[in-house]
C-alpha cells in the first residue's frame, strides 16, 4: 500500500452524519412533494402560448408612449418611488443600526433592538403597503413609505456589521492628539463608514426597483396596478411591454449600481 | 473632463515644489442626487404633512397587531405548511437544476461562447422578474395554486444560485482539472473531481441561504393566488382583521427565524 492510498483511507469519513441529513431530506422532499401536481389549467397551454406572444410581439404605442398612461412614465414612476423609499431607509436605518451595535450600547439593548429588527424584516412589503395606504391613500406616496420601512431592516443589518468592524485606534490616537469629540466623528467614524452604507445603500435601490414594482398590485403606485389590470383583462401585448420595460430598466440599474459599487469599494 | 471643467488647487510646500490636489466631486453628485430626489418627491407626491398628520393611522393598526387572535392558529398552520412546502420543494429543486445551468454557463468548462452567453442571459432574464410577477403568470397556467407558486420559487431559485455558482466555477482554481484532463479524464470527470470539491460548500450554503429567503417570500405569494399564508394575509386585510394579521405576523417570524437558525448552523458548518 503507498503513502497516498494510506493517506486517502485516513481521512475522516461521517457516513452516519451524511446518511442522517440525506434521509432528513428525502423524508422532507416526499413531504412536500405531495402539495404539487403539473395538472395543467383547462386553457393552461393557451394562455401560456399567449404569454410568449405577448413577449414577443409587445404593444410598442404603449412602451414608447411618453403621457401618464405609458410604460416609459411608469416606469420613472417605480424609479422614483425606488429611490425615495432608499433614502428614507437609509436615514431611519442609521439610529437603529448604531442601537443595535454590541459596542455601542449595551447588549442587552442592542438584543432588543435586533429582535425589533427581525419583526421589521419578516412582516411582508405588501402588508406594509396594505397599511400605509390607511395613511395616505392609494398612490406612490404609499409605496415610498413601504419600500422605506422593508428597507430598514437589510440595510440596518449590513450597518450594525460595519459599525462593528470600527477600528477604535484611530479614534485613541486622535484623542491623544487632542481631538474634540466632533473631530473624532468627523475624520475618525465617518471616513471609516460612509463607504461601506453608500455601498449597502445602493445595493439595496438595485432590490427595491424589484420591490417597487410589485407594490403596484396593492395600489401604492408603480407598475404592477398596470401590469395586474393587463393580465386580469388577458391584453397579453402590454403585459408584454410592460415586462420588457421592467427588464430592461433592472438589468440597466444594476448594471450601474454594480460599477458604482465596485469603484467605492475599491476606493 | 472633470478635472478641465474645474482644475486642480495648486498647493505650493514649503520647498518651492507646486502639488495638485485634484477636487472633490462630492458636491457635484450631492448635487446629482438631491435633483433626482426633488423630482421624485414631485412624482411620488411625497409630503411630510400627511405622514405627521395621519401616522396614527399606522401605528393604530399596529396596536391592533400586537393583541394577537390566539384562536386563529388552527387556521393558519395548515397554509404555514403549504408555504414550507412550496419554498421548500421550489429551493430544492431548483437549486438541483441550477447545476447543471451553472456549469452551462461558464466560460471555463464549456468552451463554447454563444452556449455560454446564452445560458447567462437566461440566468439574468430569469432574475429580473420579480417572483410575485412569475407567480401570478403561473397561477393563469396551472390548476393547483400551489404548484404556481412553487414554479415561481423554483425559478428564482434557478437564477440566483446559478449566478452565484458559475461565478464560483469561472473563479475555481483550473490547475488541478488540467492536470486531470491531461491523464486522461473527460471533462466530466475532471469537472467532478477537480472543480466540484472546491465550489460544493459554496454551491451548498448559497442554496441554504436562497431557502431562507424563499420562505419569506413564499409568505407573499398568496396574495395573487399563488398558495400558502399570503391567502389569509390578503384575507385579514381585506376584513380589517388586525389582531388574526398579527397572529399570522408572529407565525412568520417564528417560522423564519427557526429556519434562519437552522439554515445558519448548517452554513457555519460548511465553510
Amino acid at each position: 500500500m503507498t503513502t497516498v492510498e494510506k493517506q486517502l483511507l485516513a481521512a475522516p469519513r461521517n457516513y452516519r452524519y451524511l446518511l442522517t441529513v440525506s434521509t432528513i431530506l428525502f423524508i422532507l422532499i416526499a413531504w412536500s412533494v405531495t402539495e404539487i401536481s403539473l395538472e395543467m389549467n383547462n386553457n393552461g397551454m393557451k394562455i401560456a402560448s399567449n404569454i410568449a406572444g405577448g413577449l414577443l410581439h409587445p404593444d410598442l404605442d404603449f412602451l414608447f408612449n411618453l403621457t401618464q398612461n405609458g410604460v416609459l412614465y411608469l416606469l420613472w414612476e417605480t424609479l422614483a418611488i425606488a429611490l425615495l423609499g432608499t433614502l428614507v431607509g437609509a436615514v431611519l436605518a442609521v439610529p437603529l443600526a448604531f442601537l443595535a451595535a454590541s459596542n455601542i450600547v449595551p447588549k442587552p439593548a442592542a438584543w432588543l433592538t435586533r429582535l425589533l429588527l427581525i419583526f421589521i424584516r419578516t412582516i411582508p412589503a405588501l402588508v406594509y403597503g396594505l397599511m400605509f395606504i390607511r395613511v395616505t391613500g392609494p398612490g406612490p406616496f404609499a409605496g415610498v413609505l413601504t419600500i422605506g420601512i422593508t428597507s430598514i431592516g437589510m440595510l440596518a443589518k449590513l450597518y450594525v456589521d460595519a459599525i462593528e468592524e470600527l477600528d477604535v485606534k484611530v479614534l485613541e490616537s486622535m484623542t491623544s492628539i487632542g481631538c474634540t469629540t466632533f473631530e473624532k466623528i468627523r475624520f475618525g467614524i465617518i471616513p471609516q463608514l460612509l463607504s461601506i452604507f453608500l455601498s449597502v445603500m445602493i445595493y439595496r435601490f438595485d432590490m427595491n426597483m424589484r420591490e417597487a414594482s410589485i407594490l403596484g398590485l396593492v395600489g401604492a403606485g408603480g407598475i404592477g396596478a398596470p401590469l395586474i389590470f393587463a393580465m386580469k383583462g388577458y391584453k397579453w401585448e402590454q403585459v408584454g411591454s410592460i415586462l420588457i420595460g421592467l427588464v430592461v430598466l433592472i438589468l440597466i440599474i444594476e448594471f450601474i449600481s454594480n460599477k458604482l459599487r465596485t469603484k467605492l469599494v475599491n476606493g | 473632463m472633470y478635472n478641465k471643467i474645474f482644475p486642480p488647487k495648486k498647493i505650493a510646500l514649503p520647498n518651492g515644489k507646486i502639488v495638485l490636489e485634484k477636487r472633490s466631486k462630492a458636491p457635484l453628485i450631492l448635487l446629482i442626487v438631491m435633483i433626482a430626489v426633488y423630482y421624485s418627491a414631485q412624482v411620488t407626491g411625497f409630503s411630510f404633512e400627511v405622514i405627521i398628520k395621519r401616522i396614527h393611522e399606522f401605528f393604530t393598526i399596529i396596536l391592533e397587531m400586537l393583541k394577537p387572535n390566539w384562536k386563529y392558529f388552527d387556521d393558519i398552520i395548515p397554509e404555514l405548511l403549504v408555504t414550507l412546502k412550496m419554498s421548500f420543494f421550489g429551493s430544492v429543486v431548483g437549486a438541483i437544476v441550477a447545476l447543471p445551468a451553472a456549469v452551462l454557463a461558464s466560460t471555463n468548462i464549456i468552451k463554447i461562447r454563444v452556449i455560454d452567453s446564452i445560458f447567462k442571459t437566461v440566468l439574468s432574464l430569469l432574475r429580473t422578474m420579480p417572483t410575485l410577477v412569475t407567480a401570478l403568470i403561473a397561477t393563469y397556467v396551472f390548476d393547483l395554486p400551489a404548484t404556481a407558486g412553487t414554479i415561481a420559487i423554483f425559478l428564482f431559485t434557478i437564477s440566483y444560485v446559478g449566478k452565484l455558482l458559475y461565478e464560483a466555477i469561472e473563479n475555481a482554481d483550473m490547475d488541478s482539472f488540467e492536470a486531470m484532463e491531461s491523464i486522461g479524464m473527460t471533462r466530466i470527470q475532471a469537472f467532478r473531481y477537480a472543480i466540484m470539491p472546491q465550489v460544493l460548500p459554496g454551491y451548498l450554503s448559497t442554496s441554504l441561504f436562497c431557502f431562507e429567503g424563499n420562505v419569506r417570500y413564499a409568505a407573499i405569494l398568496g396574495y395573487v393566488g399563488a398558495g400558502g399564508i399570503g391567502n389569509l394575509i390578503n384575507e385579514t386585510i381585506g376584513w380589517r382583521d388586525y389582531s388574526s394579521l398579527g397572529m399570522i405576523v408572529i407565525m412568520l417570524v417564528i417560522t423564519v427565524y427557526t429556519i434562519e437558525t437552522i439554515s445558519e448552523h448548517f452554513r457555519k458548518k460548511l465553510i
